[in-house]
């Protein structure tokens, strides 16, 4: 630390370290530069540019955080402590806490936060269990192999709107293909809009099918870089197929598992897409039960079809707590299970 | 509790509002003035004027040429467009744009269900537009729609929705029932629950694979289309529970839910428009713009099968306004294209390419339906049906929250009747919990 900085106080030298800086520069500095000017503007700009410029390198990413992300955060939340209706945005009545008091008391948003999980549950799962199986097949050697890649990611590259219309009509009660080939092995047409269980493996279908695909790639990325001789050596101690998946692969594939798992949580507690176009006219309302309303679809719900936009705030907030204890409990696993590697 | 009114936070109101609906709001159509800016009032000649118009769903005036019309008739204005496919997207959007007083289209479109909130929150932002025409042209339920207590009048008329039945009269026939118009409208006159009792007659030889009507919410929309009281009374309070019209249109429900002379269908979605193609039901209530609807989706196969027959009470279903925002930079060209828009003349130019129903009464002897439209609904005489209908309308009050207490009615309360199997008194039950939670209560 000490020797480059006095090799910067040098004048001679400081021409030497900064090869950018004009000569006109380096000239004027050298022209000031008796010994006592070691500390001179120039140098002092220059220390203070290396502090600083990194700063101003990220600064755009946090200055749009600061203005699309946390100045609307905060505002939504002092929203929440208010009565505030879309038609009457200047009319803002103080609530206190009767928002989320509202909330807590509706069975609608205890509805929705089991809906959530559920369908969380019921997409995340299989999802990840067929992306894994997926990768590992096409890890092996095949002809054409850029094809069958290409292929998987295609579904991601769809739209929700069109993937999701085409599922509704795959899955329409009257005329629909999913209870057409039902019916050939004696299952009764099922409503699968309305059923309770029915509409949510239905979202669910149209989440692991847009999804699959785009984890497979990510888990065949990370198989790709598994080093070829712990196969090797593996197969050479008489290891199947399926004992080197279980026994080299997953390992190996822990921190990337753990990556999708997190990411697919959270994709899962902000699902939204899928269900409310999925309803169809009335999609916000997740069914006449509201059977597969998930938080996002009550929170649109209430602020922009209801137009209480005061609870609808406060949904929102919940919603960001929610994830919050989701991505501390992610954490926890994450590290329990590096210790334990 | 503290009261207090904010004019200087609009703006970051505005913010936290259109950071909640980022994300939320996918493919707002985007607005974007093209800067030619003009500040001479008016100035003809002077250069170009853009005027945006913003619209919701398919309103007609692109189709029937009139904005070609009115930028050949006017060479400095030009008119652009923009149109928000969803109802339920669109109008939250007007109404943070209205409030943060910024971003508005020099003409703004106002859905009938949406009026009242209009009226009663948003007046100050609309300009007067009953000063600028008169207002005797319009129906007088349509114009008192639009109207504040104190006589501002914040929308024009577009059209109106006027019901009729729709019928399958090749399917009738099978089922061995009366298939003329005016018959059939005998048949079930002044009383929606004579029309059930026709489906009852055709459920007893349906056709294979048809049942009487798409759906009971259907039903329940058009009979209350012409009641006297909906959700609200006449000074804005709810009333929901006890108002007659909802009485009267939810038993008329229950009885086609209940009764399996439904398809069970959901209207505008997707298998709705399949049943259109597939002819799997043999009426439907159908307001005066659903004409053009049920051509387009029946395609050939219903060409000439289609009829169409009074309904049983005269009733409204739908319809539009209107209005200049305060906010738009060209408002007094604003009005004269709004002005122009909803004239007679032009209004029957709408109906003749769209059918939407003029909701100006002058324009109605000289209406004319496109030739194949006549022709597939079976040579009807489909003006003359909507018209006597929509001048016996009563005037129907709606009140703030119409539309998320009817979609809480009829897509939960009938539904879970209709589809779920679920008791009447059940149906009912969820459809009041579904309304308290509108409500706030």
């Amino acid at each position: 630390m000490t020797s480059s900085k006095q090799a910067l106080a040098h004048p001679a030298s400081s021409a030497e370290a900064a090869p950018g800086t004009p000569p006109g520069a380096a000239r004027g500095a050298h022209g000031g530069g008796a010994p006592a000017g070691a500390d001179s503007w120039r140098s002092r700009l220059y220390r203070w540019d290396m502090k600083a410029s990194p700063y101003a390198f990220v600064a755009p990413f946090f200055v749009l955080f600061g203005a699309f992300s946390l100045v609307p955060l905060l505002y939504t939340a002092w929203y929440s402590l208010h009565d505030v209706q879309l038609s009457a945005l200047d009319h803002q009545t103080w609530a206190g806490l009767d928002n989320y008091k509202n909330l807590f008391s509706s069975e609608f948003f205890w509805n929705a936060l089991e809906n959530t999980f559920t369908i969380g549950l019921l997409s995340t799962v299989p999802q990840l269990v067929a992306a894994l199986w997926l990768s590992h097949l096409l890890n092996y050697k095949l002809r054409g192999s850029t094809v069958w890649r290409v292929v998987m990611l295609t579904p991601y590259a769809t739209s929700v709107a069109a993937a999701t219309l085409v599922f509704t009509l795959l899955y329409s009660w009257d005329g629909g293909m999913v209870n057409w080939v039902l019916h050939f092995f004696g299952v009764d047409a099922i409503n699968w809009r309305e059923s309770d269980w029915g509409s949510q493996f239905a979202v669910s279908t149209i989440v692991i099918w847009r999804w699959t695909g785009y984890n497979a790639l990510i888990y065949l990325a990370a198989m790709q870089a598994i080093p070829v001789d712990l196969y090797e050596s593996a197969a050479l101690d008489g290891a199947s197929r399926w004992q080197q998946f279980r026994h080299v692969t997953i390992p190996q594939l822990r921190p990337t598992i753990l990556f999708t798992v997190v990411v697919s949580t959270i994709g899962a507690t902000q699902l939204f897409g899928e269900p409310l176009l999925f309803g169809g006219v009335s999609g916000s309302k997740g069914g006449s039960e509201h059977q597969y309303q998930t938080l996002g679809l009550y929170m649109y719900d209430q602020g922009w079809i209801i137009g209480n936009l005061g609870k609808a705030s406060a949904i929102a907030w919940s919603m960001f707590l929610i994830l919050l204890i989701v991505a501390a409990v992610n954490l926890l696993l994450t590290r329990r299970l590096r210790k334990s590697q | 509790m503290r009261t207090s009114i904010r004019r200087s936070q609009r703006l970051m109101a505005f913010t936290a509002v259109a950071a909640l609906a980022t994300g939320l709001l996918a493919g707002c159509a985007n607005d974007s003035d093209d800067g030619s800016s003009n500040n001479s009032d008016g100035g003809n000649g002077k250069g170009d004027i853009t005027l945006t118009v913003g619209t919701f769903g398919v309103f007609g005036y692109k189709q029937a040429g009139l904005y070609d019309e009115y930028m050949k008739l006017h060479p400095d204005i030009n008119i652009k467009e923009n149109v928000t496919t969803r109802t339920d997207v669109y109008w939250p959007k007007v109404l943070t744009r209205l409030q943060a007083g910024s971003g508005t289209d020099d003409i703004q479109a106002i859905e009938v269900g949406n009026i009242t909130e209009a009226v009663q929150t948003q007046a100050d932002k609309f300009v007067d537009l009953g000063k600028e025409v008169d207002k005797s042209q319009w129906l007088d339920w349509k114009l008192a729609q639009a109207t504040t207590k104190d006589g501002k009048t914040i929308g024009l008329g577009t059209d109106v929705g006027p019901m009729a039945i729709c019928y399958r009269k090749d399917l009738f026939k099978k089922a061995g029932l009366e298939t003329d118009r005016t018959k059939l409208a005998e048949q079930w006159k002044g009383d929606w629950s004579k029309y059930v009792d026709v489906g009852k007659q055709y459920m007893k030889k349906a056709p294979k694979g048809t049942k009487f009507v798409d759906s009971a919410s259907s039903v329940y929309n058009a009979s209350l289309g012409g009641a006297d009281q909906r959700y609200y009374d006449k000074d804005g309070n709810v009333v929901w529970d006890k108002s007659s019209g909802v009485k009267s249109s939810w038993n008329v429900a229950m009885s086609v839910a209940t009764s399996n002379m439904s398809a069970k269908l959901k209207q505008f979605d997707k298998p709705w428009d399949q049943g259109f193609a597939n002819g799997t039901f043999a009426t439907v209530a159908c307001p005066a713009w659903m004409i053009g609807y049920i051509e387009q989706k029946s395609g050939d196969s219903g060409k000439g099968n289609w009829d169409v027959a009074a309904a049983p009470t005269a009733a409204n279903w739908g319809g539009s306004f209107i209005g200049v925002p305060t906010a738009g930079k060209h408002q007094k060209e604003a009005i004269a294209l709004a002005k122009w828009l909803t004239a007679p003349e032009q209004q029957a130019k709408v109906f003749a390419k769209q059918a939407s129903f003029p909701s100006t009464p002058s324009a109605y002897p000289n209406l004319k339906p496109a030739a194949d439209t006549t022709a597939y609904f079976s040579n009807a005489p489909i003006t003359q049906i909507f018209s006597d209908s929509a001048k016996t309308i009563p005037t129907q009050y709606f009140g703030i929250k119409d539309q998320p207490i009817n979609t809480a009615i009829t897509d939960v309360g009938i539904l879970q009747v209709e589809q779920k199997g679920k008791a009447p008194a059940q149906g009912w039950d969820a459809a009041k919990n579904e309304i308290k939670d509108v409500l706030g209560q």
